[in-house]
């Protein structure tokens, strides 16, 4: 005990304040504003948490790295109560990126049958909406609207994390 | 050397009398196989040039003279600074020829994507298993790459199940994971047979991501398509667009401005620290280090900010135009360059120290996962997880283009394992940094955007650049009217999923996420 606090003495504090570059950065930025008010919706709603299951069903990446960079410190969703959880049972929504390939509609489909009621899905990207860029291909649907129902669309290629988060918010105002 | 001495060589090596060989651009040699030698030919070039096969790839010419006809590619960058394709027809009545994948397995993946896309048949090839068009959801006889195929009119056909390979003996069991795993991250099945802890083997089934994106560039103008080459691949959007604007600004012989070439240097090398930093902190978190991996997170979104401030795009979308970049960096572009870049040094410094001073997280990376040369070399692993086995092989020397103004080392390290592959990425960030400052000065903030619409010829092209992963390669063919016949695109990681699939045999499961983290190959760019 004496070893670790005498350790901690001597090294200081290590953390440093993150310089952030983000153009809505600081306490009263709309990311931080939306957050809060989120916050306040899914505590009511929710009890607290709103868990989300991620499916890829065939988008280029670009729309995870977005999903993910939302629980980076310097955003961190994880702190209005929205959390990414590994599997669709425990899972409030879904949120479907991609323009569906038809090699991944069965598993869209199980995935969607595996979670509780009342299974709120959520699209995310251009593609998710009606295929995008990959609307004519032969073998894409139209989007995931065309095999589960759709509650909100996130609009954008990728959208960023300031959208994901307000897109959310007005849905669930 | 002369490129002219290698076709001696090979000439004399396969016995097939004088060969036709026809340069086309600065860079590329077409070489025609008389009948009957294609195999042997390809075998020469394999060896003489000791370069995987490239890319393999089949063209439509069934409306001219009812034929496909069949390219492979091998790079002869060592040796003369020349991509060699090889090419052959193949009769529309009778579409088959023998395999080269028995000597050259490094053409067994392209072997099976021809067969599923054209139905061309490599004979004597004993994996002939469908790689993107899964045989649950498309009937067999339709085949999307031939020009008699149309979206709308799929033939009705015999579906079936996949066949996994088997694994049999006592105590063997079988794990699958996916298609949707449980992080944020693409979809792939795995199917693991372990004996006890240790993996005796890994069959990875790719192909969920498949969206047919080759087809889509057909039938269009080239400034339509390139939208649709930064959808390729979603942390690859820059190179894609790169390697694509490459291919016709070749075909079209359009000489891009220095300034915009300095520019496209610049965005290359930020796609590269954006995606190696991600890396290394994807590494951290997979053995469970939790704080530098959200450090590096951190030092990811001040890159992606960093490409929003300068393009206005986090993920330099948009920017690439065919001839140039498009617009011309405002005034404020290089100050602001420039102070990103001293901040994230700053970070990388305290992330590598971080890391590499780690006892326990060292004891987790060193040993793991390795990919020996040998083997890499067979399966034809390129890019970057081939330089950490020690396989020189970087775009960005062997056909330097604007890369040849700046001073650099290409990163090398030799023993292949998880430590290697983030040694490469450590040596690689730093490089970068020190290739944009150089392109910085190069540039003086005049960069000439450059910027031309009058791209209508004819012909054919390979545009390529190194990406973070390693090469993206886009060979492109536009028809008399100016509309694009045929576009092969490969990402390194059709090349290199296998490779992971040979480095994690003998690691226990629970490494897999960490050795996957190490290559960190795209799914979409696979299945395209």
């Amino acid at each position: 005990m004496i070893d670790i606090f005498r350790n901690s003495l001597k090294k200081g504090r290590v953390t440093r304040k993150i310089k952030c570059n983000r153009p809505d950065a600081g306490g009263s930025a709309p990311f931080e504003i939306a957050g809060k008010e989120l916050r306040d919706i899914i505590r009511k709603k929710f009890g607290r948490s709103f868990h989300i299951r991620e499916v890829d069903t065939g988008s280029c990446g670009a729309c995870e790295s977005e999903i993910i960079a939302c629980t980076n410190p310097i955003y961190d969703i994880q702190r209005f109560g929205i959390d990414f959880v590994a599997s669709p049972r425990h899972a409030d929504a879904l949120l479907v990126t991609g323009p569906v390939s038809k090699n991944m509609e069965l598993a869209l489909k199980r995935t969607y049958e595996a979670m509780p009621g009342p299974n709120l899905v959520i699209t995310l990207g251009d593609c998710a909406l009606d295929g995008g860029l990959f609307k004519d291909s032969y073998y894409t649907l139209k989007g995931a609207g065309s095999v589960v129902p759709v509650a909100i669309h996130i609009p954008g290629c990728p959208p960023k994390p300031i959208d994901i988060i307000c897109s959310i918010l007005n849905y669930l105002k | 050397m002369d490129y002219k001495e290698i076709l001696k060589n090979i000439e004399g090596i396969c016995g097939a009398g004088s060969l036709k060989a026809v340069a086309n651009g600065a860079d590329e040699v077409y070489v025609e196989a008389p009948a009957g030698s294609f195999n042997k030919l390809c075998h020469a070039f394999h060896k003489t040039l000791n370069s995987p096969v490239m890319m393999f790839f089949a063209v439509d010419n069934t409306a001219g003279n009812a034929s496909y006809r069949l390219y492979c590619v091998f790079s002869g960058a060592q040796a003369c600074g020349k991509w060699f394709f090889v090419y052959f027809d193949v009769p529309e009545n009778k579409p088959e020829f023998n395999s080269i994948a028995k000597e050259i397995f490094s053409a067994s993946l392209f072997e099976r994507e021809m067969k599923e896309m054209f139905g061309i048949i490599p004979l004597g090839n004993p994996d002939t298993r469908r790689l993107h068009l899964h045989p649950e959801v498309w009937p067999k006889g339709n085949y999307p790459l031939r020009k008699s195929f149309k979206a709308g009119s799929l033939k009705a056909g015999e579906k079936k199940e996949y066949v996994f390979g088997k694994i049999e003996g006592d105590g063997i069991f079988e794990v699958p994971v996916g298609p949707v795993h449980a992080g944020i991250i693409g979809p792939g099945h795995f199917r693991f047979s372990a004996a006890g802890e240790p993996i005796i083997n890994l069959e990875i089934r790719l192909g969920f991501t498949h969206r047919g994106v080759e087809k889509l560039f057909e039938g269009k103008k080239p400034e339509e398509c390139l939208a649709l080459s930064e959808c390729a691949s979603g942390d690859s959007v820059f190179a894609h667009s790169l390697a694509f604007c490459g291919a016709v600004e070749k075909i079209n012989s359009i000489d891009v401005p220095p300034g915009a070439q300095y520019q496209r240097c610049i965005f290359l090398e930020l796609e590269r620290m954006y995606n190696h930093v991600a890396d290394m902190g994807g590494i951290a978190i997979d053995v469970g280090f939790s704080f530098p991996s959200a450090y590096a997170s951190t030092m990811k979104e001040s890159l992606l900010c960093l490409n929003e401030k300068l393009t206005g795009s986090r993920y330099l979308k948009g920017i690439n135009a065919i001839g140039g970049t498009g617009k011309s960096p405002d005034k404020n572009f290089l100050a602001d360059l420039s102070a990103g870049l001293d901040d994230i040094t700053q970070d990388f410094n305290s992330l590598k120290e971080m890391l590499l001073s780690n006892v326990s997280f060292m004891d987790r990376a060193d040993n793991t996962g390795i990919l020996r040369k040998k083997t890499a070399e067979d399966l034809g692993v390129i890019g970057m997880p081939a330089r950490a086995s020690g396989i020189p092989n970087d775009l960005r020397k062997d056909f330097p283009g604007v890369y040849a103004k700046m001073n650099f080392k290409a990163a090398k390290q030799n023993k292949g394992d998880v430590l290697a592959r983030l040694n490469v990425r450590f040596q690689e960030f730093e490089e970068s940094i020190s290739i944009i400052r150089q392109a910085m000065n190069l540039l003086h903030g005049d960069g000439v955007p450059g910027n031309n619409t009058g791209a209508g010829k004819p012909g054919f092209a390979l545009g390529y650049c190194e990406g973070w992963r390693g090469p993206v390669l886009y060979w492109l063919k536009i028809n008399e009217k100016g509309f694009i016949d045929r576009c092969k695109i490969v990402d390194p990681s059709f090349h290199n999923w296998q490779g992971l699939s040979y480095a994690v045999l003998g690691e226990i499961i629970p490494d897999f996420p960490l050795c996957n983290k190490s290559f960190d190959l795209s799914y979409s760019g696979n299945d395209l």
